[in-house]
């Protein structure tokens, strides 16, 4: 049954793997549903990818549902993302009752299931209507927020807190995401899969191939930036950045590449103005990849020389730790979850501006011994700490602990 | 202490640690200062030893949260100094241990012409652990049988028996030492040994690592010993 789990112990060690085994033993057999909005795409979709069938080889009935809805009620949830993350974006009301529709829809489709299990994990805001609909429920509720909840719109936080209060906890990657709840906040980083095609090992021959398909040059220097088309991702920035580091590096080459995700509508547009923005240079190279493209960002982030993530907000930022899993020192953005990722002069460099970005990129272009050195320190902390073995302990922990309540006191499984 | 008491088999536990959000947070020392007063205290336990187990992707230059706060958000170094040399293994209680913290920042607030303010992004956020304690399914009748499983127990046994365990009574002791002094005098050289190690500035990995080392020190020494 452990044979999935197995598979982790050269990454991160047998006694990890045997811990989480003796953890998840009063969990056996556990109804556990998680709940998101898309199945292919961004962050959550792929954490769920792999913590659910993990979650099943340790015995835990552990299934995963995805909601659905119309291009109003993404609309909607889009406008929230944004708003939660700081936008002063407005939401009319037509979209909002969309939202309350959408979920009470979802939830008559869902309910038994829902109301049936020992655990639901909500993930973000567009589920998170589904509770007050599921009168029924004999389990534990947990909304799990993967966004930076930090300052949040106020009206549209109002609105959400009205359905998250219903639950039994929340779940935020940092401490500084999290705003004041009448129930426990745990506090659990997401991680990455050192398994998966984004991560895993990839032989020099397919990152050639993936470098030849796309008109890379093995010869000249590339920085990339792998994310969603998104305002928050600085992509505009980026260009910026790339365009004054190559006055200095004429050789320079950029690649802005980035999946797409069912429940991002504004994708599209970033993209057109990306593209206005590279104004056809050559040595810009803007690939809409597909969802599933997981080796290919594998191979680009590993051929790049110089990874940025320049990103304005950011919940946590989980290409920083994919980045630094290949050994790769990260220039990322001063924000959010980048911050605790990038360790000034460390493990990479936080910027405030494309200018700054620039700069790093220079200082790293004429420094390949430190970027040697940063890029090995960057890999050891995430094996240590990021890897999805840690993450599944700390949902299993999570999960031990509500089911046997003893709020605050030390819990003793025997 | 424990001379002469059969000693029965080492039972090694494990345990995980969860992070909970209080929802307390100071922007200033006044604010920190006031915090600590009521807040729980499992986040003071949190915040010097949570780090331990807690992901992480630096390598601090402080060993408790609070020493880290007052350098890198308040950029205090004398504070943070002062906070840094709590040791949490010279007091007896976590009680004892807020009033000495509370000691030190009354201190700082009486020299200071103004109190030091963090960014509005560099609160200090209090956070209480919570501890799941299970079962490993193993047991050691001897230290020759503990020596010979040591390098693959997870750091949460080693957190679990080593860093939890001084704060159970007997205080600051930890559960390896307690069992071995069981034995009797011949064991007396590895419970001195494992007495000088300081949890306090490693990590847990690195803790194991040297106990594995004392361990194997420790039996080489007194071979050809049959019992072990």
């Amino acid at each position: 049954m452990h044979e999935l789990l197995m598979r982790y112990a050269p990454a991160c060690g047998e006694d990890v793997i045997r811990q989480l085994v003796q953890l998840a033993e009063p969990l056996r057999g556990k109804r556990v549903v998680h709940v998101n909005s898309t199945r292919a795409g961004g962050g959550v979709a792929e954490i769920l990818e792999k913590l659910v069938p993990l979650m099943r080889s340790l015995g835990i009935d552990a299934q995963w549902e995805v909601i659905t809805g119309s291009g109003d009620f993404f609309q909607c949830t889009k406008r929230m993302h944004n708003a939660l993350q700081g936008e002063q974006t407005p939401i009319p009301r037509a979209l909002l009752e969309t939202y309350g529709r959408t979920n009470q829809e979802n939830a008559g489709r869902l309910q038994a299931q829902l109301e049936d299990a020992d655990l639901v994990f909500i993930h973000d805001p567009q589920p998170a209507g589904l509770l007050r609909h599921c009168q029924g429920r004999r389990g534990k509720w947990i909304w799990r927020c993967h966004i930076d909840l930090g300052h949040p719109q106020r009206q549209v936080w109002n609105f959400l807190r009205a359905e998250v209060v219903l639950h039994d906890a929340s779940i935020f990657s940092l401490a500084d995401f999290a705003q004041a709840l009448p129930h426990p906040m745990v506090l659990i980083p997401p991680s990455i899969d050192p398994l998966s095609d984004k991560n895993c090992e990839l032989d020099p021959a397919e990152i050639d191939a993936v470098r030849a398909r796309f008109g890379l040059d093995a010869q000249r220097p590339l920085m990339a930036q792998v994310s969603r088309f998104d305002r928050f991702k600085d992509p505009l920035g980026v260009i910026r950045a790339f365009r004054l580091a190559k006055d200095f590096i004429p050789g320079l080459q950029l690649v802005l590449a980035g999946g797409g995700a069912t429940d991002d509508p504004e994708a599209a547009a970033v993209l057109g103005e990306v593209e206005l923005a590279a104004d056809g240079d050559p040595d810009i190279h803007i690939l809409a990849l597909p969802a599933d493209a997981h080796r290919t960002i594998n191979a680009l982030q590993r051929a790049a020389d110089f990874v940025l993530q320049k990103s304005l907000r950011e919940g946590f930022g989980l290409t920083v730790a994919e980045a630094m899993w290949k050994g790769k020192p990260v220039i990322g953005g001063d924000t959010g979850g980048i911050r605790l990722q990038v360790v000034n002069h460390h493990t990479g460099f936080l910027v405030n501006s494309p200018e700054g970005a620039a700069l790093r990129v220079r200082y790293l272009h004429h420094h390949r011994d430190k970027l040697q050195q940063m890029g090995q320190r960057a890999r050891q902390i995430v094996r240590e700490n990021f890897l999805i073995t840690r993450h599944l302990r700390e949902y299993l922990t999570l999960m031990v602990s509500l089911l046997r309540g003893q709020d605050g006191q030390d819990i003793r499984l025997s | 202490m424990a001379i002469g008491i059969p000693a029965g088999p080492f039972v090694l536990k494990d345990c995980a640690l969860l992070s909970v959000a209080t929802g307390q947070r100071a922007q200033n020392l006044r604010e920190l200062r006031e915090c600590l007063v009521t807040v729980h205290p499992q986040a003071i336990y949190n915040h010097f030893w949570g780090g331990l187990l807690r992901p992480h992707f630096d390598d601090p230059e402080y060993n408790n949260d609070f020493a880290s706060w007052a350098n890198r958000g308040l950029h205090d170094k004398r504070l943070a100094e002062r906070l840094g040399i709590l040791d949490p293994a010279n007091f007896d209680s976590i009680e004892e241990l807020r009033r000495e913290l509370l000691e030190v920042l009354d201190e700082r607030l009486d020299e200071s012409t103004f109190v030091p303010w963090a960014r509005t992004d560099e609160q200090f956020h209090f956070v209480r652990s919570q501890m799941v304690v299970f079962d490993t399914g193993l047991q050691f009748a001897t230290a020759g049988e503990l020596a010979g499983a040591l390098p693959t127990v997870s750091v949460g046994s080693i957190f679990y028996h080593v860093v939890a365990a001084r704060w159970r009574p007997p205080v600051h002791q930890d559960d390896f030492r307690i069992w071995l002094e069981r034995f009797g005098p011949e064991h007396e050289a590895l419970v001195h040994a494992l007495a000088e190690l300081d949890p306090y500035f490693h990590s847990l990995s690195e803790l194991r690592a040297q106990m594995v080392s004392l361990f194997d020190r420790w039996l080489v020494r007194r071979a050809p010993c049959t019992s072990c």
